[in-house]
């Protein structure tokens, strides 16, 4: 087993860590070093055939993948969930019209009813609007985190894996060093540390806390793929590290991290929905789903409605990416077939 | 070496002492997925004897090992299932016995199989005496010392240097022929009556492959027992094999002694494949692939599967498929309408 | 195998360096001056406030006071709280109550975890494949503090059968967050170990075995199965560490005195030495838990020895 493999602080001969497994991550508290996965024996580990057409075969597993997925129940269940999702986050008056921030306090805690159909809080806000207005944070934070988390890993988990050596020795050791600090710990005292926190300020720390997985992971696709013949021939052709990288290895990479991200999403939505529970995350005046279960503990039982609502949302949300990574796990893994 | 219990029967059917040892009939094997059916084996029939050493040739998705997997019983079901035809083994047919009985009294016993690459084919976490010696205690219900003794025998008797120190060594600790070589030793661990042999040097170096293929012979010959090998190397048949079958498609394209199918090809596919490679003997000027690609097994190409690829080809070869034919000559028989011509040509 | 047990070792020392510094620098990066918000309203005199950072060290260059508390932590000392309590003690006092409930969640999981997931990976395809892929994958979706509230609603008040909060009642306090704690990781683990045994089912050398003549029994429970629990193993060991690290959000709702929740009052009444210490103990605990997990792959897959 080469340097190369020990390079990590799993230890064990890197292998494609296993997305399907990662999303146990969720809601992992404290066994942070899962709130974004560890390295685990792969089921992915996109075995394509070694030929130099790399468009042409990375062309027909997307379109064999597509088809798979098109038959799928779960991909259309999670995918119709997630569309309705976005629109929800993105034009939430298309699914209510009462504004969750006309709040009366006259109105506090009423009990579902046709015309509070979520009933309203403590505040006297509309339950259901503000449900509604909290899918927005969520669905922001979790797409944005994902972005940039998977653009930090695509980067350097590709340098780390291609070039190896030092750089490799170093990023490894910085990926161990996130990994080693519990998730939730780590998020509480990063978090104190900003007096306000917005979107934009949870979303940064959720950033920092969560590229380490995503990176181990292009990096053992990357250290596979690199062991092909196709990249020895490609530079037999002449062709420079940066070309080899991005034409050849990463589209190969790609489909596990495709896979992953997908899952991320659902992780950071719980994630952020944690920390706000915690009253470390987003602040009032935000409308985070976290925050309203945060608000509704101290009357689980005289107004469960206050936890369930937003508790069904979170859960729906986070289901409906987790089970989009599945399905697209199932369509793009060949092995799984 | 263990004591072969004697039977008159096998799952309750009696043998036939005048059958042949193996006798494979019309078997057909189709794979249900997804994206279709594939026909993976259709029709084939041979028959095995004591001693003798039958070659199975063709490319991959020829079917040849999805038919040796059908012998054994050992076939992925789902998605393969075997359609029609029998297995029998001295009469009784092996397709029809219940499974405990096939596992407890056959495979191992009277029909072993030696797969192609070892180091996947062992398991790598028990050490390779623990393997050998498994069929031992489970089958012959030996003691762990007494099955590890047998296995260091066993290991010996494959040519297996320093088997006593190697007995308790991983697969992966092994070289290539080694791993083979256990892997042999633990096929015939039972006396099986049958060696079923699926590419057993495909994965080696050609000299080990050499001594691979001289250790099956010798033991065939120790022990008289049938051996099945199934290959798509020519130069590997043409030493050890008495009998030919060569599969295209899942269908036996021709079928015969060695010398004869050697001498006298009756089928464009088979004459394709000793042109297309190199022979010291034969000062030619250019190597002659077979044109065109293996085909698609969800669409098997109508009539002679063969047709797109022949140069012998006519309107009538996309028709009916091709009945196998004698074609004299202590067996010969040719798939193809107009091997005569084939055989004229050479 | 030695040398690879003891280059792995030797890998974390700079991890641990490199987080526990991470750490420091975060927490005491944390803005306000804890002497005087501990002080409150009352209203300090200068000496006092002399002495006491003096002897926190607060005065000291950031690196310096890294550089006392590392020292103190290879001996044993993981720093005083403001009130001059070794954190130790604290760790002494809580720990208990964090070990209880990792075991009881870990017993959860390994029983639960791993049978269901070699049911449904011997059964695939079938209805309890199909149960457990769906059960798991809802539980893992919904968030561990929903799960705990919904828990404490319907088993503990709803139904009575599990005290919700405190540890009052013995090991029943344990039950309820135990089971809620696990729940993740067993439906993590259940996954896990039936794909696991769904990829080596596929595997050549169960194909060989059962050439061999063997039955499906031992083909699956001995061969398919031994390698298949592989990863699971490592997988738990990493687990325990991590259980052992502390569950803040199951100490927190259901009010369990354990080193989780230690450390998130750490942070929220800025006790930043507190904060720190836990936080050290619990990377450690998560260090050598990865440790082990090492050492058992070597012990489990000849594969690697070599090294």
């Amino acid at each position: 087993m080469s340097d190369e493999e020990l390079n990590t602080s799993t230890g064990r001969p890197e292998q494609t860590p296993d997305p399907a497994t990662i999303e146990g991550a969720v809601g992992r508290e404290d066994r942070s070093q899962f709130a974004m996965g560890t390295a685990v024996p792969s089921e992915i580990g996109v075995d394509i055939e070694q030929t130099a057409e790399v468009n042409a075969r990375t062309a027909s597993l997307w379109s064999d993948a597509w088809r798979q997925l098109r038959r799928r129940p779960i991909f259309m269940i999670s995918a119709t969930l997630i569309i309705i999702l976005i629109v929800m986050a993105i034009a939430p008056r298309l699914f209510t019209s009462i504004d969750p921030r006309a709040c009366s306090l006259t109105d506090s805690l009423l009990a579902p009813s046709s015309e509070h159909w979520f009933g309203t809080d403590l505040q006297g806000c509309d339950y259901y609007s503000r449900t509604i207005h909290g899918t927005r944070v969520s669905i922001a934070i979790g797409l944005t985190v994902t972005f940039f988390a998977t653009g930090i890993a695509l980067v350097g988990g590709s340098v780390a894996g291609y070039y190896g050596g030092w750089t490799d020795t170093i990023i490894a050791r910085l990926t161990d060093i996130m990994f080693v600090i519990p998730f939730i710990l780590g998020g509480i005292v990063i978090l104190s540390l900003f007096p306000t926190r917005g979107v934009p300020q949870v979303s940064l720390v959720l950033i920092i806390l969560g590229w380490a997985t995503m990176l181990r992971l292009v990096r053992s696709s990357v250290l596979s793929a690199k062991s092909h013949d196709y990249v020895d021939a490609a530079r037999a052709m002449g062709a420079t590290n940066r070309r080899i990288i991005t034409k050849h290895i990463l589209p190969n990479a790609l489909a596990p991290v495709i896979v992953y991200a997908t899952i991320t999403v659902g992780v950071v939505i719980s994630a952020e929905a944690a920390l706000s529970f915690l009253g470390v995350g987003l602040q009032l005046p935000a409308i985070s789903w976290g925050l309203m279960i945060s608000n509704a503990q101290a009357r689980i039982l005289t107004a469960p409605y206050l936890l369930l609502f937003p508790g069904l949302f979170l859960s729906v949300t986070v289901f409906s990416f987790i089970l989009m990574g599945d399905a697209l796990r199932d369509a793009l893994d060949p092995k799984l077939r | 070496m263990a004591t072969k219990q004697s039977q008159d029967t096998l799952g309750g059917k009696s043998y036939d002492p005048t059958a042949p040892l193996l006798a494979v009939d019309d078997l057909s094997v189709e794979f249900r997925i997804e994206d279709g059916i594939v026909k993976a084996v259709n029709s084939l029939s041979y028959t095995l004897d004591r001693h003798e050493t039958l070659a199975i040739l063709g490319e991959s998705g020829s079917g040849k090992s999805v038919s040796a997997q059908a012998v054994m019983g050992i076939l992925d079901t789902p998605p393969g299932f075997v359609t029609s035809g029998s297995v029998e083994f001295q009469g009784v047919d092996l397709l029809q016995l219940p499974e405990d009985v096939m596992a407890k009294d056959v495979r191992g016993q009277k029909v072993a199989m030696v797969f192609q690459d070892a180091l996947t084919a062992l398991n790598p976490v028990f050490t390779v005496g623990w393997q050998i010696g498994e069929m031992l205690r489970k089958h012959r219900g030996m003691s762990k010392k007494e099955a590890k003794e047998q296995a260091i025998e066993l290991m010996e008797r494959v040519k297996i240097p320093d088997a006593r120190d190697r007995v308790n060594a991983y697969p992966h600790e092994f070289s290539g022929g080694m791993r083979q070589r256990a892997m042999i030793a633990m096929a015939i661990s039972l006396d099986p009556d049958v060696l079923i042999a699926d590419e057993p040097t495909t994965a080696l170096d050609v000299t080990v492959q050499a001594q691979i293929m001289e250790l099956l012979h010798d033991l065939q010959s120790e022990t008289g027992m049938g051996l099945i090998l199934i290959t798509h190397d020519l130069g590997v048949v043409a030493e050890v094999c008495d009998r030919i079958v060569v599969m295209y498609a899942g269908r036996i394209a021709e079928e015969g002694s060695v010398d004869e199918v050697y001498h006298h090809p009756a089928h464009p596919y088979t004459l394709g494949l000793m042109d297309s490679i190199p022979r010291p003997d034969v000062h030619t000027g250019r190597l002659n692939p077979i044109q065109g690609a293996p085909p698609d097994l969800l669409a098997i190409p109508s009539g002679c599967a063969f047709h797109p690829r022949c140069p012998y080809v006519r309107p009538e070869c996309s028709g009916e498929i091709p009945p196998l034919v004698d074609i004299g000559r202590g067996g010969h028989e040719s798939a193809c309408l107009f091997w005569e011509e084939v055989q004229r040509d050479r | 195998m030695g040398r690879y047990v003891i280059r792995r070792s030797l890998q974390f020392i700079p991890v641990f360096f490199g987080a526990t510094i991470l750490i420091f620098a975060l927490v005491f990066a944390i803005p306000g001056d804890p002497i005087r918000a501990l002080a409150g309203e009352k209203h300090i005199s200068q000496t006092v406030l002399d002495t006491l950072n003096e002897r926190y060290h607060l005065d000291e260059p950031l690196w310096k006071q890294y550089t006392i508390y590392i020292t103190g932590v290879f001996q044993g000392d993981f720093g005083v709280d403001f009130r001059g309590r070794p954190v130790t003690d604290l760790l002494k006092q809580r720990l208990p109550v964090t070990i209880r409930l990792a075991l009881l969640a870990f017993f959860f999981e390994v029983v639960f975890g791993v049978g269901a997931g070699i049911l449904a990976g011997v059964k695939k395809g079938k209805f309890f494949d199909n149960f457990v892929l769906i059960s798991t994958l809802i539980v893992i979706a919904i968030p561990i503090f929903v799960l705990a509230f919904l828990a404490q609603i319907i088993f503990g008040v709803k139904l009575g059968w599990f005290p919700v909060s405190g540890i009052r009642d013995g090991w029943m306090s344990y039950m309820l967050p135990a089971i809620v704690l696990g729940s993740l990781s067993l439906a993590y683990i259940a996954r896990l170990m039936r794909a696991s045994l769904v990829e080596n089912l596929r595997a050549d050398y169960v194909r060989t075995a059962t050439s061999k003549g063997l039955s499906r029994r031992r083909v699956v429970g001995i061969h398919a199965l031994r390698n298949s629990l592989i990863p699971i193993v490592t997988f738990l060991a990493i687990d325990l560490g991590a259980l052992m690290g502390g569950a803040i959000i199951t100490e927190t709702i259901f009010n369990l005195p354990g080193i989780g929740r230690a450390v998130f009052e750490g942070v929220q009444k800025q006790e930043g030495t507190v904060v720190v210490g836990i936080a050290t103990f619990m990377i450690i605990v998560y260090m050598f838990a990865n440790l082990i997990a090492d050492i058992l792959y070597g012990v489990l897959d000849p594969r690697i020895r070599l090294e």
